[in-house]
């Protein structure tokens, strides 16, 4: 708890213009404040942090893991290790990291956008922030049981989750199951909040692509993260009750584990990408200083995106030997995606297009996911070819497709938006130098992790194997020093955030030169309590 | 929603969209229910349509009756079979023909036997799954072990016949069929039935004097 921010310096005075106080009756002092708080502001900051933290622990789990691939042979770690090392990263980064990070930024941004005073249900609102730390302690535990913890990759199919787990797998199901909570309760209270706490006059066409893009992701949780919760259940009836669920001996079927873990996952994909499309929609805008080309079409884009991603979940499995019909089926609806994805590239694309640019941090971040989230997703339509993807299955090119659609795409995100509303959360600007060696950093670091490993794929290398053949040495030496280089550089990050916390050069309160949604009418830093009436909204013309 | 701790405006604010606030949550939650359910519900949709299309590769779980076709004797399909133990159950099962050449329509008779290598009285029960998996509905099984468990003492062993009939409409690219038993251990039950049961051969000796045993093994 030492790292969290300080108290807002601005308790009283300045909080000019549209107003905002930082006054409350019997605050509890301490640590208390940050147990019981219910206001909105503070939630979003713990989420944020808890990010952080899960991201620095699932990084250092990457880099056991890039260790041990430095050189082909077992080196640093037994195998046994190494799959929970797989294993854990993955469930850390996708439901401890990037899920979380973007409801810190929902709990922060979406009532400053809307104009509300604060979310819709704000005790559920620290409930389900405090559900978090709980199910990471648990998962988290399992590395010191014996048998150790969960070492079936992230997907965790059965059975190798089930008939052939280690006994701490009852542990990971529990804290599924708490996370998932804690996601749904999340979502609740975004959708109440967007639904019902709007500014007067705001039209649901009015509202921000964040915000958007949010409502639209917080209907995908509801409508999946209950599957996830269905299937967790079996597991742990199949493993503890007898059931046979997905037990061929008992007349289950362990392909019904994918087809059910798919219907959650690839929804679950969305969830992490939808949110980063509605960052990028406003800082783009904000430094190509003009209006965001085709407003409406990235709505409808953004919606159609979700509503395709209950039709493609078999092409994760192609190779289970899917009737031909399927098969079809599955890759021509997987490809029908780019088509709505190609129109939110290019409405950014449009939006760049004779803008005044200028590159700060928050800025190149952005530009940096449009370039690089549009190589992710062209080799996503390489594995959606159904005859080449019986090639490229659980091979590396796997890896680097959705790494380069994780990393630089969701993480780059979370970071841009870090950097872009830094001086509305601390009232100081990031240091500018040290930000733009962290994007330096990142970038080269990303690319050089990712990239070599589209061809050590294509060449044939599977993935979470701790060993590999000769051929594939060179490659996965490049990785290796491209991620602990990508890794080092977040300490930097860290640096940053924590110097932006203590002090630097005074933002004002519209920050950034083109920003024109309301968060920037509120002082920086914000104070605790904004749109307390709600603001006068002028809808503009998109 | 209890009232929170807030300046008198603000909680009338609040107040004011309460109701609609409860809509929505109420809503929500009802989808939430809903989508819980379906997940389960997924699971019989799942045999269900899997039955009809026989898209798991499995077959019916019980006999199934001859179907009245004449031998396609201009076409043959190569069918094989594999067996395996599942890990950690110590039996054989042999089957005494690999593979065998069937004319679509005609019934076949192939023969297994199950061994129990260990020291003890055991359960099992053999699971079969067809590949292609679009075979799994045009084939019909008139007799199989795999219909019950089968008990077995300490080093007994037990002959078991499959009869089965490919159907004349198997898809004609279908050119082999592999069938493939993994036997897997059971809990001794009030299911289990015993291995020599009069009534089933008895059934299984009038039936199959009467096939129409069109068998090339090349």
């Amino acid at each position: 708890m030492a790292s969290l921010p300080p108290k807002h310096r601005l308790q009283q005075g300045s909080a000019d213009a549209v107003g905002g106080s930082d006054t409350h009756h019997d605050r509890p002092r301490g640590i208390m404040r940050w147990v019981l708080t219910t206001n909105h502001k503070e939630i979003g900051t713990l989420y944020l942090l808890f990010s952080l933290l899960m991201f620095m622990i699932g990084g250092v789990f990457a880099l056991v893991v890039r260790a041990e691939l430095f050189q082909p042979g077992l080196q640093l770690v037994q195998p046994e290790f190494f799959n929970q090392m797989t294993t854990m990263h993955g469930l850390i980064m996708v439901f401890g990291a990037v899920m979380p990070a973007f409801v810190g930024l929902a709990n922060w941004m979406v009532p400053l956008q809307i104009g509300a005073p604060d979310m819709a249900l704000p005790r559920l609102n620290n409930f389900s922030f405090w559900l978090l730390p709980v199910a990471f302690t648990l998962l988290l535990s399992t590395l010191i049981m014996p048998g150790g913890a969960p070492n079936f990759g992230w997907t965790f199919y059965a059975p190798l989750s089930t008939t052939y787990a280690p006994p701490s797998t009852t542990y990971f199901i529990l804290s599924l199951h708490i996370a998932g909570i804690s996601s749904i309760l999340g979502a609740i209270n975004i959708i109440a909040t967007i639904l019902n706490l709007r500014a007067p006059g705001m039209r649901l066409m009015d509202m921000t692509l964040f915000v958007w893009t949010w409502l639209i992701t917080a209907f995908l949780l509801i409508a999946v993260m209950p599957v996830l919760a269905g299937v967790v259940t079996m597991m742990l009836m199949d493993i503890n009750f007898g059931t046979s669920f997905f037990n061929a001996a008992g007349g289950g079927d362990p392909v019904l584990f994918q087809h059910l873990f798919w219907f959650f996952g690839h929804p679950e994909v969305y969830i992490m990408i939808l949110p980063a499309f509605g960052i990028v929609s406003v800082i783009i805008p904000t430094f190509a200083r003009k209006r965001l080309f085709g407003y409406a079409s990235m709505v409808y884009a953004t919606a159609s995106i979700a509503i395709l991603s209950f039709m493609v979940w078999a092409h994760h499995m192609f190779v289970v030997g899917l009737p031909l019909v399927a098969e079809l089926f599955f890759m021509y609806s997987t490809m029908l995606i780019a088509v709505p994805t190609g129109v939110k590239v290019f409405n950014w694309i449009a939006t760049l297009f004779r803008g005044s640019i200028t590159f700060e941090p928050a800025m190149l971040f952005a530009i940096a996911f449009v370039v690089l989230f549009t190589i992710g997703g062209f080799s996503g339509l390489m594995l959606a070819i159904s005859p080449a993807d019986f090639q490229y299955h659980d091979t590396y090119f796997v890896v680097a497709h959705f790494h380069y659609v994780l990393v630089p795409g969701a993480i780059f995100s979370i970071m841009a938006a870090v950097y872009y509303w830094l001086p509305k959360w601390t009232g100081h600007y990031p240091h500018l130098r040290l930000s733009q060696w962290h994007f330096w950093l990142s970038i080269i670091g990303v690319n050089l992790t990712f990239f070599p490993m589209h061809f050590s794929g294509l060449a044939g290398m599977p993935r979470r194997i701790p060993d590999y053949s000769l051929q594939f040495a060179d490659f996965n030496m490049i990785s290796s020093v491209g991620a602990f280089m990508f890794g080092l550089s977040q300490l930097l990050f860290v640096v940053i955030v924590f110097m932006c916390v203590r002090g630097g050069k005074k933002a004002p309160a519209k920050a950034w030169d083109g920003a024109e949604d309301l968060e920037w009418t509120v002082p920086s830093p914000a104070p605790l309590h904004t749109f307390e009436h709600p603001p006068q909204y002028r809808p503009v013309e998109h | 929603m209890r009232k929170p701790v807030m300046s008198k405006a603000e909680a009338e604010e609040i107040t004011d969209r309460a109701p609609q606030v409860r809509r929505t949550v109420t809503r929500t939650l009802v989808v939430l229910a809903g989508m819980f359910v379906f997940a389960f519900a997924l699971v019989p949709l799942y045999d269900v349509f899997c039955q009809v299309t026989g898209l798991n590769g499995k077959t019916s779980a019980s006999a199934q009756t001859l179907a009245n076709q004449d031998a396609d004797m201009s076409r043959t399909v190569n069918m094989q079979f594999i067996t395996r133990s599942s890990a950690g159950l110590p039996w054989q099962l042999e089957a005494h023909t690999r593979q065998v050449q069937v004319h679509p329509g005609a019934s076949v008779e192939v023969y297994f036997t199950f061994t129990n290598l260990s020291d003890r009285t055991m359960v099992a029960r053999a699971v079969p799954s067809v590949t292609p998996s679009e075979a799994a509905t045009h084939l019909r099984k008139l007799a199989c072990f795999c219909f019950q468990n089968q008990q077995l003492g300490p080093g007994e062993s037990f002959k078991a016949p499959l009869v089965f009939q490919l159907t004349r409409e198997l898809p004609d690219d279908i050119r082999t069929v592999t069938m493939v038993y993994t036997l897997h251990p059971q809990d001794s039950g009030p299911r289990q039935v015993q291995v020599s049961d009069p009534t089933f051969d008895q059934w299984l000796a009038g039936h199959v004097s009467a096939l129409d045993l069109a068998m090339d093994n090349s």
